[in-house]
């Protein structure tokens, strides 16, 4: 792709900000905000499940919300930073690539819309939910289901140039902010508005994740299942022994 | 062989008058708090019932314990690991707090604040989850109250399996009985193996089942795989919790708190020598009746030289090896045998175990019917079920129940003779297979029942594990987060304790 990275001055400072710097600073929050949360307050580290609580509209609701969103975000981890290089090399064109996102993420996406339409309403509109959920519970749910809408609202756009030039664009920018190269964000800077917010709260919402329920993505249960056997024992005499000398025999 | 050590626990139902201090100590203690006002780590059901959480003991229906496999392995009864992660984003298996039953508290302050009425005013239950008016209370921990409700709706009981139900409906024949329960510190426990995150651990030391409230994100699959459902999940800190067998007393030497208190004193707590390498292969026998032999059989005699070599060499206390010697839950649940697990075909190896108790002989028996065996009642003319005492102790298996009553009672004819008529009666002792001085022991146990043969407690010995003067000056029991308590002032990870829908709790003090 033969864009040429343009400089601050031609795009203005809005979207260098936006684009340019803004990531940064979410990424920076995301790291530092998850790492110092998990070292000093780990006891507020959990799902914050309510099932006990309603059941109802929860079954489907999260199952549907949660396997939308793993698809979803395995398609935009790879998708977003695979080098182009890669595609090229195994024969897939970027027409492919774009129909392959708009299909495989258009489906994941109104499944996952429908369950968060229904935890949405089960958190708001449910007595014992909605009484106590915490602002940042709310909040978290409203920015997870706008940026849903909004990532179901470029596939319209996404039909109208199949080429996957624009495509391109988006992982030109998301590849550039991962390996420092300044001019990025002028990648984005002619997309169409919908991408522009879809990028952007997409953004807040890693800038927010270490202060919400969020961060208990980071620790899925995965190595459960190479656990050896079943039961865990715990003991002090262990430590003990390491931190005493050997008794004079 | 590995020796491991366990406090482990005895309740004589012979002797629990229901009358809950056990509870409500224990609440006081422990779950007083904000997201656990519905969990009891101990609480008192009357049986028949369906207990709390609504018909716990119905593993078809909770998915609770363990199951044997074709190829004579178990896995927890929820499924394979990869079964029990599949239902992490909805847990299928999960019992809703209405099941436990939804918490409340009274308008006390209405009481006060009332203007004048014709008629008296009344502190009417408000939900402490959503604040908002209860009409009516559904259900609670001991909501069966001395057989209260209807004998239909008790009569889901699944003690009752091979139990000719309806006759037990007819006033004559009726009976009851109070269940104590708490967490049992199992050896085979199923909510350690179905915990995702590992946060669930059995402490070598002594045995208790504890969870890290640091490691525990809330996948609450621990609520699903516990079959006596005693592990609560905090709807307000998205942590399980469960009862900790008071390990902070335990460790000083104290009896836990629920057995302290016991007015009754009905409960005994002593050290339980066990082979650590047998504990899945008596898990995984194969005839659920044989289970309950099968964990006798890995209990080990804490006078036998080679079990104190090698509980020597496995790093056992010294204090503890005397303290095993002198355990009364080894003397009533190994040398007596009138001690049984609590549903050993869930196959978690549970470590409270429980004295059956007598009852009244039936109508029928008084009435020349039923027969009588020499002076004593024949045991199958005791009101409650021999059948059913068997489904809740020895799954479904009769005659070691059928020895214990029996012993029980010869208990008793021996104590009567001796007292009343001046006897020793050497006879009712041999018929049940004991000898006097054991029958006299046993009364020592279960009818004087001191304080120093009740509990008899090694203390911990934390100064081989840490170092008192790292610890001199700090927080005690904190959330690893220094002095913090876990939320911040400021708000930014924490959500403020006490919502908006929460009313603040009333005392007529405050009013």
């Amino acid at each position: 792709m033969a864009t040429e990275p343009v400089t601050a001055g031609d795009i203005g400072w809005i979207t260098q900000a936006v684009f340019g710097y803004y990531p940064y600073v979410a990424l920076t929050s995301l790291a530092l905000g998850s790492i110092i949360r998990f070292d000093r307050e780990q006891y507020t580290w959990r799902s914050g499940s309510s099932q006990l609580l309603r059941r109802k509209q929860l079954f489907w609701g999260s199952t549907l919300f949660h396997l939308g969103v793993l698809v979803i975000f395995l398609g935009h981890f790879v998708g977003l930073l695979t080098p182009i290089a890669v595609f090229d090399f195994i024969g897939i064109t970027h027409g492919q690539k774009q129909v392959l996102a708009i299909v495989a993420g258009g489906v994941a996406g109104i499944f996952c819309m429908a369950g968060a339409l229904m935890l949405l309403h089960r958190r708001l509109y449910d007595p014992r939910i909605r009484q106590t959920s915490s602002f940042s519970d709310i909040a978290i749910l409203i920015m997870l289901t706008l940026q849903l809408a909004l990532g179901l609202l470029t596939i319209p756009v996404s039909l109208q140039h199949l080429d996957g030039g624009e495509m391109v664009k988006f992982m030109q920018w998301a590849q550039g902010i991962f390996s420092f190269r300044p001019g990025a964000a002028a990648y984005v800077a002619d997309a169409h508005w919908i991408f522009k917010a879809h990028l952007f709260l997409g953004l807040t919402i890693l800038l927010v994740f270490p202060y919400t329920r969020l961060v208990h993505m980071l620790s899925a249960p995965v190595w459960y299942l190479n656990r050896r056997g079943w039961q865990l024992v715990r003991t002090r005499r262990d430590i003990g022994a390491k931190r005493q000398p050997e008794p004079a025999k | 062989m590995k020796v491991r050590a366990q406090i482990a626990m005895v309740l004589n139902l012979d002797k629990c008058i229901g009358c809950h201090t056990c509870s409500v100590t224990c609440k006081n203690v422990w779950t007083n708090r904000d997201g656990v006002e519905y969990a009891w780590f101990n609480n008192v059901e009357t049986k028949p019932g369906i207990g709390y959480p609504k018909d716990w003991e119905n593993q078809k229906r909770w998915n609770g314990g363990w199951r044997r496999r074709k190829n004579g392995r178990i896995e927890p009864r929820m499924g394979a690991k990869w079964r029990i992660l599949s239902k992490i984003f909805a847990n299928p298996d999960l019992p809703e707090i209405d099941d436990y039953y939804e918490p409340f508290d009274f308008d006390y302050a209405h009481l006060q604040t009332a203007p004048e009425l014709k008629a008296f005013p009344t502190a009417r239950p408000r939900s402490k989850i959503t604040g908002e008016r209860m009409e009516k209370i559904e259900w609670g921990p001991n909501w069966e109250e001395i057989l209260g409700g209807e004998f239909e709706h008790r009569a889901k009981d699944y003690n009752f399996e091979g139990v000719e139900t309806e006759i037990y409906g007819a006033y004559e024949n009726t009976f009851m009985m109070y269940l104590p329960r708490l967490c049992e510190h199992c050896l085979n426990p199923a909510c350690v193996a179905a915990c995702p995150s590992g946060a669930i651990y059995k402490r070598e030391e002594d045995g208790i089942v504890l969870i890290d409230q640091d490691k525990c994100r809330g996948w609450r699959m621990c609520v699903s795989a516990c079959p006596y459902k005693k592990i609560y999940y905090n709807w307000d800190s998205g942590k399980s919790e469960k009862c900790v067998l008071c390990y902070p007393r335990l460790e000083v030497g104290q009896p836990t708190v629920c057995s302290e208190t016991c007015v009754g004193r009905i409960r005994y707590l002593g050290v339980v020598l066990y082979d650590a390498d047998r504990i899945e292969e008596a898990a995984s026998t194969e005839n659920e009746q044989d289970l309950y032999e099968a964990q006798l059989g890995i209990f080990l005699d804490p006078a036998d030289p080679a079990v104190i070599a090698q509980a020597r060499a496995d790093g056992v206390p010294e204090a503890w090896l005397e303290a095993a010697r002198h355990s009364p839950v080894y003397k009533m649940a190994i040398d007596w045998k009138i001690a049984f697990p609590l549903h050993p075909e869930y196959r978690t190896l549970p470590m409270v175990w429980y004295v059956p108790p007598l009852s009244p002989i039936q109508s029928a028996a008084a009435a020349g019917v039923l027969e009588m065996d020499g002076d004593m009642p024949d045991v199958k003319s005791l009101r409650i079920p021999l059948r059913y005492l068997a489904n809740m102790l020895t799954a479904g298996k009769e005659a070691p129940v059928e020895l214990a009553l029996r012993r029980m009672l010869a208990m008793r004819a021996f104590m009567r003779a001796k007292t009343v008529d001046g006897v020793i009666d050497h006879p009712a002792a041999e018929r049940v297979g004991l000898t006097a001085p054991q029958i006299e022991e046993m009364y020592r146990y279960l009818a004087i029942a001191n304080y120093e043969d009740r509990f008899v407690i090694p203390t911990a010995h934390r100064e081989t594990g840490e170092d008192a003067f790292d610890l001199r000056g700090d927080c005690g029991f904190t959330f690893g987060n220094g002095c913090g308590g876990g939320n911040s002032d400021v708000g930014l990870f924490g959500k403020p304790r006490h919502t908006h829908g929460h009313t603040p709790a009333n005392t007529p003090a405050e009013a």
